[in-house]
């Protein structure tokens, strides 16, 4: 299982699980459940687009995926919520079904951009990932104080020279790559499930940030490393383990947030005003 | 060349596959409209989309367990909403949250099926069961259809009024006697059996845009609910009807014999529906009034 | 003569084309206590948000806002803001002292490398403000009144010299207000802090406030207690007759409502103002 192009899809898998864990954190954090539904939808079309040109799909993915985040950039809080963008998210699926059978893909590749592989970074595309994923933890390295600050208390955050709107444009651009990074290995469909479901569990178990992020990240990993491993066995499809082991993360994690809480606070929960 | 023969490529008035097209369209349009129009006064558009995710992997399933693949999206369906009745999902807290990482073993389990499906029948059906092909449907599901769609229309008749109280104020509706937790499920039981139509007709995952879009369309031209399903009814049943005329047509376009998909149009369609809807709708009203800031001195401390 | 910490001069502020401020112009010297009173939609986090810098997109203003002599800029460390609740998500995984310590260098990029300094002065600041007991629960769990303490905190490690606080004592019960006008007080005392807090009702604040603006009408009258709480000069803020009663110690402003002749006569009351 660690020989030959497995070695490729290791080293990609654990990028792509550092990279959505981290990610994933602060989707939570900022409520940005839209964003990570939205992007895989604009994903889906551009990968489909660009086969259908000829063009790698790689590049597909993170053209529409950062066009997607421009759009919600300039969309507003309201925006997310209107009939129009949800129409327009369906409409990315079904450019990219247009766009498949136009080019007449075959049906392997279509599995693969919907519920991932285990050869879905290449050798040649492992330096790209390598560099961007690079790029995407530095940054968030560097957004992670003013992105806590501007999520948490917007006002104070703005009163003290940190811009919400260039934080959230960058924060924006940097889910996008990330989710383009992400759909070779999970799929279109799991990416959500990824990139969602480890943040979620870590922060009902974890109270502090720094350590809510790392358990993110470990999670994230562990449901990788499982989807690797089980489909690299079972020939089933990368995505089905992702799916389910982030699912049953999520649930550990809510069952073990519950009863650590009820522990720690007992009877003496002060009611908020 | 007349004006018909050019915009209706020859043969569209006599395939029998364009007829079943057709009557399961209408069928299912004149179905999830009405009912669509709920879904939005409700704000369970997210419930409806979790169904359509669901009834992925009951579909798929439905191929690999050699069955009609409406049987799977209905049996899905009535699960999850079902699963979603008993935990609850009216709360708001976490559900975003809870709802997606859900759906994703559900997704994920889709595509175990459709991998499992391709390798013991041999047939790739993920398109299919993702994306709709309303062409290719098997006759033999069109009873079914019908009859499932009389079903719901008759359901929602029944408990129109009822719902359409217990949607709007649950206290006022509790206070007259309406039993606002049974008229709930039973839109919740209609709601999946509408959304495994539209599966059906356009694909499980895009079916959204065939029950709320009209929808949401008429809302912006029709304020009273009765005239709202109607419209929404109409909105549907046109969308599927030009989708499948342009389908066909689609035949003759570039790639030549291939034909582009029928879901495409129907979805591209609920969106220009939806804009032009917009723009009527918007002319027609008054202009949105200003904020509020408190004229001075009125409250009380 | 000092100089102001603030300056407002000739401030006016309009959202989506309805004036809410007109003209404002005050002062606060610095370890000023000034009391911002006004009804619920008098403008009161207008005027705050302005002082800030902060700006919604509908929003158009004019006049000048001088912090120590010099006009604002755009980050403006002599500012601590208390914005009035922080809508929190018990999930969230922050704890009280997390967001404190966001309040030391959470404008820096970056993660904080753990030192025991900071620790120290974040523990230091949270004592300081009677929040000890919750320091490491979760933001989203506590109440409001901890909640004020925790946001307090975290205005007050930026070594603000303005302290400015929207309408902290909004939904507390009884207690818990005369605990945080006591604590805000006597920290303002402790630090030199001038202070602007906003609130709907003059009464929790009569013990400690130098100076009272009152806002009505988009228009703001400014000076001690005695100066400003009073029958004609309130009458004449608001534009219609208001009486100043003193009752068991406590003031009450008061408006004499409908009471008109006629078939669209509303009935006579009394409404209390502030």
């Amino acid at each position: 299982m660690f020989s030959g192009f497995m070695v490729d899809t290791w080293l990609a898998g654990i990028l792509v699980a550092l990279l959505a864990g981290a990610v994933g954190f602060f989707v939570v954090l900022r409520g940005s459940t839209f964003v990570a539904h939205a992007l895989p939808n604009g994903s889906f079309a551009g990968a489909a687009g660009a086969a259908l040109l000829g063009v790698s799909t790689f590049v597909g993915l993170a053209v529409f995926a950062v066009l997607g985040a421009l759009s919600i950039a300039g969309l507003g809080r309201r925006g997310r919520h209107d009939a129009v963008t949800a129409l327009v998210l369906v409409l990315m699926l079904a450019l990219g079904a247009l766009f498949i059978v136009l080019g007449a893909q075959y049906a392997p590749a279509v599995d693969a951009l919907l519920f991932g592989e285990l050869l879905g970074v290449s050798a040649a595309q492992l330096g790209p990932t390598v560099v961007i994923t690079a790029v995407c933890l530095l940054a968030l390295v560097l957004l992670y104080r003013p992105l806590l600050l501007s999520t948490v208390l917007p006002d104070s955050a703005q009163a003290r020279g940190v811009g919400a709107g260039v934080v959230e444009l960058c924060f924006l651009l940097v889910v996008a790559l990330a989710t383009a990074m992400t759909v070779p290995v999970v799929g279109t469909l799991l990416v959500f499930s990824l990139m969602v479901g480890a943040p979620a569990a870590a922060r009902a178990v974890c109270d502090r940030p720094g350590r809510a992020l790392a358990l993110s990240i470990a999670i994230a990993l562990t449901a990788v490393s499982a989807a690797i491993a089980g489909s690299y066995e079972t020939d089933y499809p990368v995505g089905f383990f992702v799916g389910t082991v982030s699912a049953g993360c999520y649930v550990l994690g809510r069952l073990v947030g519950t009863r650590r809480r009820r522990v720690d606070h007992g009877a003496a929960e002060p009611a908020a005003a | 060349m007349t004006a018909t023969g050019a915009l209706v490529a020859s043969g569209f008035f006599s395939s029998p596959a364009v007829g079943t097209a057709l009557v399961i369209g209408a069928a299912v349009a004149l179905v999830s409209g009405p009912l669509g129009v709920f879904t939005v006064i409700r704000g369970q558009s997210f419930a409806g989309e979790a169904l359509g995710d669901i009834g992925m992997s009951g579909g798929s399933g439905a191929y690999l367990a050699g069955v009609g693949p409406l049987w799977g999206f209905l049996v899905a369906g009535v699960a999850a909403a079902a699963l979603m009745e008993l935990l609850g999902v009216q709360r708001r807290r976490g559900r975003d949250l809870a709802t997606g990482v859900v759906l994703g073993s559900g997704l994920g389990l889709a595509a175990l099926f459709l991998y499992l499906n391709s390798t013991e029948h041999g047939a790739d059906v993920t398109m299919t069961v993702l994306f709709g092909s309303l062409f290719t449907v098997d006759r033999s599901t069109l009873p079914l259809v019908l009859v499932l769609a009389l079903l719901v229309l008759l359901a929602l008749g029944a408990i129109a009024r009822p719902l359409l109280l217990a949607s709007t104020s649950p206290e006022l509706a509790a206070a007259r006697g309406v039993p606002v937790a049974l008229v709930g499920a039973a839109y919740l039981v209609a709601l999946s059996l509408s959304v495994a139509l539209c599966a059906i007709t356009i694909g499980s995952i895009l079916s959204t845009a065939l029950l709320v879009g009209p929808a949401a369309a008429s809302l912006r031209l029709a304020r009273r609910p009765g005239r709202a399903m109607a419209v929404a009814a109409a909105l549907g049943v046109a969308a599927t009807w030009l989708g499948v005329l342009l389908a066909y047509d689609s035949y003759d376009w570039p790639p030549h014999h291939r034909g582009w998909p029928v879901s495409f149009f129907v979805v591209a369609l609920v969106l220009v529906e939806y804009m032009l809807c917009g723009l009527i709708g918007g002319r027609r009203r008054a202009p949105h009034p200003a904020p509020d800031t408190a004229p001075p001195a009125a409250l009380g401390g | 003569m000092s100089v102001p910490v603030l300056a407002v001069e000739q401030l006016s502020v309009s959202l989506a084309g309805r004036p809410v401020l007109r003209e404002i112009s005050f002062t606060i010297e610095p370890g000023e206590f000034t009391g911002l009173i006004g009804s619920n939609g008098a403008g009161k986090t207008t005027l705050l948000r302005a002082i800030l810098g902060l700006r919604s997109r509908a929003s158009t203003s004019s006049g000048q806002v001088l912090l120590d002599g010099r006009p604002r800029a755009r980050r403006n460390p002599l500012i601590g803001y208390v914005p009035q609740r922080v809508t929190l998500d018990p999930d969230v995984p922050l704890r009280a002292r997390d967001l404190v310590a966001l309040g030391l260098d959470g404008h820096r990029p970056g993660f904080a490398l753990p030192s025991r300094r900071r620790h120290a002065q974040v523990q230091e600041m949270l004592e300081a403000v009677g929040g000890g007991a919750f320091a490491d629960a979760r933001v989203g769990e506590l109440s409001g009144g901890e909640q004020q303490r925790v946001l307090l905190a975290h205005a007050l490690l930026g070594r603000p010299r303005l302290l400015l606080l929207d309408e902290p004592l909004a939904g507390l019960d009884l207690r818990s207000v005369g605990e945080v006008v006591a604590l805000i007080a006597r920290v303002a005392a402790e630090h030199r802090l001038a202070v602007l807090i906003s609130a709907h009702e003059i009464n929790p604040l009569m013990p400690v406030m130098d100076r009272i603006l009152y806002l009505a009408g988009g228009r703001a009258v400014h000076g001690t207690v005695e100066e400003v709480v009073r029958g004609d000069v309130l009458t004449g803020l608001y534009g219609h007759p208001v009486d100043v009663l003193h009752v068991h110690g406590r003031v009450l402003v008061v408006a004499e409502v409908g009471g008109g002749t006629g078939p669209a006569a509303a009935p006579a009351g009394v409404e209390v103002l502030s």
